[in-house]
């Protein structure tokens, strides 16, 4: 099988990923959406005519300076919307807001959306947030443990489960380095749902994993009954073979929903979709190019100790 | 045979039949309040119910501060305190009001107590902050000695100038509203229970000829002169409700008076709201794309897969009207994150068929006939799809029970019924439908529809 032969090829290829994503994340960080630092955002409408954009900038940093907004940022969102974010403002602040775009009454705008999220919850989510990472991950190795229990020679169990964490871990950061990027040229936010998103991708991940881990468990009994004295790598290469088209057209099938979702879908799952989309690629990539291919790696590494 | 056939033709007449049911109860349509109309909900039992994303309306997030409270009295004042904003809410006027607790904050000691209230359908933030949080607090309180004679208090603060009496909005009985018989005003009449009547005659006797102040959320509503002890505990607030806005002032704070102050001081820690029209441009984005994924998905199928891929879409249809029969049933508050979790789960439930079809395929290719293909495929696979979903359901397990957000909650509850149900169709629907097809002595033909991709 070339995949588990020239893995080499592949995990140099993942390695250069995992290098770009966590540099990219220690030199721009994530821009962190106000469901997780807190903070206020504001949509509004143009029902009628829209203000021109000069207006807009020129009330907003007239009122910025009057009630000491701080830093600010103001986007354009279709033809006829506007959004503000800011740090967390009052009910009558947000009044003020609204005027700014309304030039006091005189255009006529609707409230379309406000979001005010107190710091307080914010470091409840994100904390929140780890907690269910780190819960997902470690219930998953003692599911394959347990799932795999029977399987013992030549890799142990529980090797299985820390290689599919290695190729779980390989699955979060590349669309997390993938959003620092875009978060810093494009201001690509990671909310809560970014993080939903993550843990998705986990789910997939694992579930195209335990495939074809389901697979070379199924043929190493098989060849053990036979007895054929087949070598592990040729097992892992025929399991990855024969699984492949399957773990292709499961992805292709989702990414086929999730690209519909991103097209089709609603604003506010956009940038959830599209995480999703890398991290469903990803995710399909390192189950039939990472995952198997490690257990032959620790079984040599194994053979030389 | 027969038996398979009749299983099969009995199980997509049920799927229809749930469908239609899905068909027939639509949506939950909640028409705002206004000032003169009712809130009004045309209701059905069995209705798609939206959460405040896709239906427009407002979240307010409370923090309650619970300081000074021992911990045991917490979750019942928390549950009165849940009770009186359901009560306030619902003179507001909103429909299906949702207020939930939720206790924040993983371990011991920096827990804390928050209160999430939805208003579906309602628009009017200030409004809504108002209705909810407004505390009420009745005070009655002596001016002190000193400035009795004092023609201004300007820039002094009530602590300074006022003294306390102990007597306060929680000693009350009662509280109503009454009309002078003179003048038509309106004025709020109180009266206090027994402790709270005791109090005041203690008070009015001691005090004769001293000015008591009577003081709402800190601001003096009165100050009348005590002429004579006061036995019977009644007493009145009067001044200041003009005209019919007085009218709706003095009906509310006898309202709230009655339902009694919070019995836990709470802050506003967060504000969503959501209008109307961005709530139903979200409903028709997500219907249109859960129905074009649909139909990529059994084309790619079809295509693909042939006459199993035909019946994979079968199967598929009928785990669609499960779930959504479910969502209805549960009932599921769906959000545009539940959407987006029910599209994808579109896209994974399509699994368990490809890995059946696939092991098929090994089967076919091993020299078997196709009829025991068929079964050996699928019970070959199903170690992996009961493998694999497991770890999905485990997500969607720890996803519901640590997420701090409804949209997040909603998310997981929608994927993890989709993992159960694909299962449930896996097992049922396209074993069935696959045994159901006539394959002995397969022929040519036979085996170009079980075939696939670009394969003869």
């Amino acid at each position: 099988m070339f995949i588990i032969k020239n893995r080499k090829i592949f995990y140099t290829l993942s390695i250069i990923l995992l290098v770009v994503s966590i540099g990219s994340l220690f030199v721009w960080g994530l821009e962190l959406g106000i469901d997780f630092k807190g903070g206020s955002l504001i949509e509004i409408r143009y029902t009628e005519t829209k203000l021109d954009q000069t207006t807009i900038e020129k009330n907003l940093s007239t009122l910025a300076t009057e009630i000491s907004l701080g830093n600010y940022v103001l986007q354009s969102v279709g033809d006829t919307d506007y959004s503000i974010k800011s740090r967390l403002v009052s009910d009558i602040e947000r009044q003020k807001i609204e005027n700014a775009f309304s030039n006091n009454g005189t255009v006529k705008t609707e409230l379309k959306k406000v979001n005010s999220i107190g710091p307080l919850i914010g470091k409840e989510a994100a904390q929140k947030a780890y907690v269910s990472i780190f819960l997902v991950i470690l219930c998953i190795v003692l599911f394959i443990t347990f799932a795999f229990r029977k399987v013992s020679k030549p890799v142990s169990s529980w090797k299985y489960g820390l290689m599919a964490i290695i190729a779980l871990a390989h699955d979060v950061i590349i669309p997390t380095g993938v959003f620092s990027i875009m978060g810093h040229f494009k201001g690509y936010e990671v909310d809560t749902l970014f993080v939903t998103a993550l843990l998705v991708i986990i789910g997939f991940s694992i579930h195209d994993t335990i495939v074809v881990y389901d697979r070379i468990r199924e043929n190493l009994s098989d060849s053990n009954k036979l007895n054929d004295k087949k070598s592990f790598e040729t097992i892992v290469g025929e399991s990855v073979r024969q699984t492949f088209v399957r773990s292709i057209n499961t992805s292709m099938t989702t990414i086929l929903a999730l690209f519909v979702l991103y097209f089709l879908g609603p604003e506010a799952t956009k940038h959830f979709s599209l995480a999703l989309i890398i991290g469903v690629f990803i995710g399909t990539y390192s189950s039939i190019f990472i995952a198997s291919a490690l257990l032959v790696t620790i079984e040599k590494f194994q053979k030389k100790v | 045979m027969f038996k398979r056939r009749f299983w099969a033709v009995i199980l997509i007449l049920l799927s229809a039949l749930i469908g239609y049911f899905v068909y027939s109860t639509n949506w939950v349509k909640v028409v705002p309040a206004t000032e003169t109309v009712a809130t009004t909900t045309i209701s059905s039992n069995h209705k798609f119910k939206l959460g405040l994303d896709l239906n427009g309306g407002i979240e307010l997030i409370y923090k309650a501060d619970t300081r000074g409270i021992a911990a045991g009295d917490i979750s019942g004042k928390m549950n009165s305190l849940k009770d009186l904003i359901e009560r306030r809410v619902n003179m507001f006027g909103v429909s299906e009001p949702i207020i939930q607790i939720e206790k924040v904050g993983l371990v011991g000691s920096d827990s804390s107590e928050q209160l999430i209230v939805d208003l579906p359908g309602a628009t009017n933030i200030e409004e809504a902050i108002a209705q909810v949080g407004k505390t009420y607090v009745l005070e009655f309180k002596f001016l002190k000695k000193e400035y009795e004679n004092a023609t201004s208090t300007e820039g002094l603060t009530l602590e300074q100038t006022f003294e306390s009496t102990g007597l306060t909005g929680a000693l009350l009985n009662k509280a109503s509203l009454e009309f002078n018989g003179t003048t038509g005003e309106p004025n709020v009449a109180l009266q206090f229970n027994k402790d709270g009547s005791d109090l005041f005659a203690k008070i009015t006797k001691e005090n004769v000829g001293r000015r008591l102040a009577i003081i709402l959320d800190g601001n003096i509503k009165s100050m009348p002169v005590i002429r004579e002890e006061i036995t019977g505990g009644k007493a009145s607030i009067s001044g200041g409700f003009v005209g019919s806005a007085g009218i709706k002032e003095a009906k509310d704070l006898v309202n709230n008076l009655n339902l009694g102050a919070l019995p836990i001081p709470i802050e506003l820690i967060s504000t969503q709201s959501i209008g109307a029209s961005l709530g139903s441009e979200a409903v028709a984005a997500s219907t249109h794309a859960g129905l074009w994924a649909f139909i990529v998905i059994s084309l790619f199928l079809v295509l693909w897969y042939r006459l199993p891929g035909l019946l994979a879409v079968v199967s598929l249809s009928i785990y669609v009207a499960i779930n959504l029969a479910l969502f209805k049933l549960i009932p599921v508050t769906l959000t545009a994150a539940g959407i987006a979790g029910f599209i994808l789960s579109l896209g994974m439930a399509v699994d368990a068929n490809i890995l059946i079809f696939e092991r098929m395929k090994e089967e076919l290719a091993r020299g078997r006939v196709l009829a025991d293909a068929v079964k050996e495929g699928f019970a070959r696979a199903w170690l992996s799809i009961r493998d694999s979903n497991t770890s999905s359901i485990i997500t969607a397990i720890i996803l519901y029970a640590f997420s701090s957000t409804p949209v997040v909650k909603g998310f997981a509850l929608v994927f993890g019924l989709g993992v159960l149900v694909s299962m449930f169709t896996a097992i049922t629907a396209s074993r069935t439908l696959l045994l159901a097809i006539k394959h002995d002595n397969a022929g040519k033909i036979m085996h170009f529809l079980f075939g696939s991709g670009a394969g003869k």
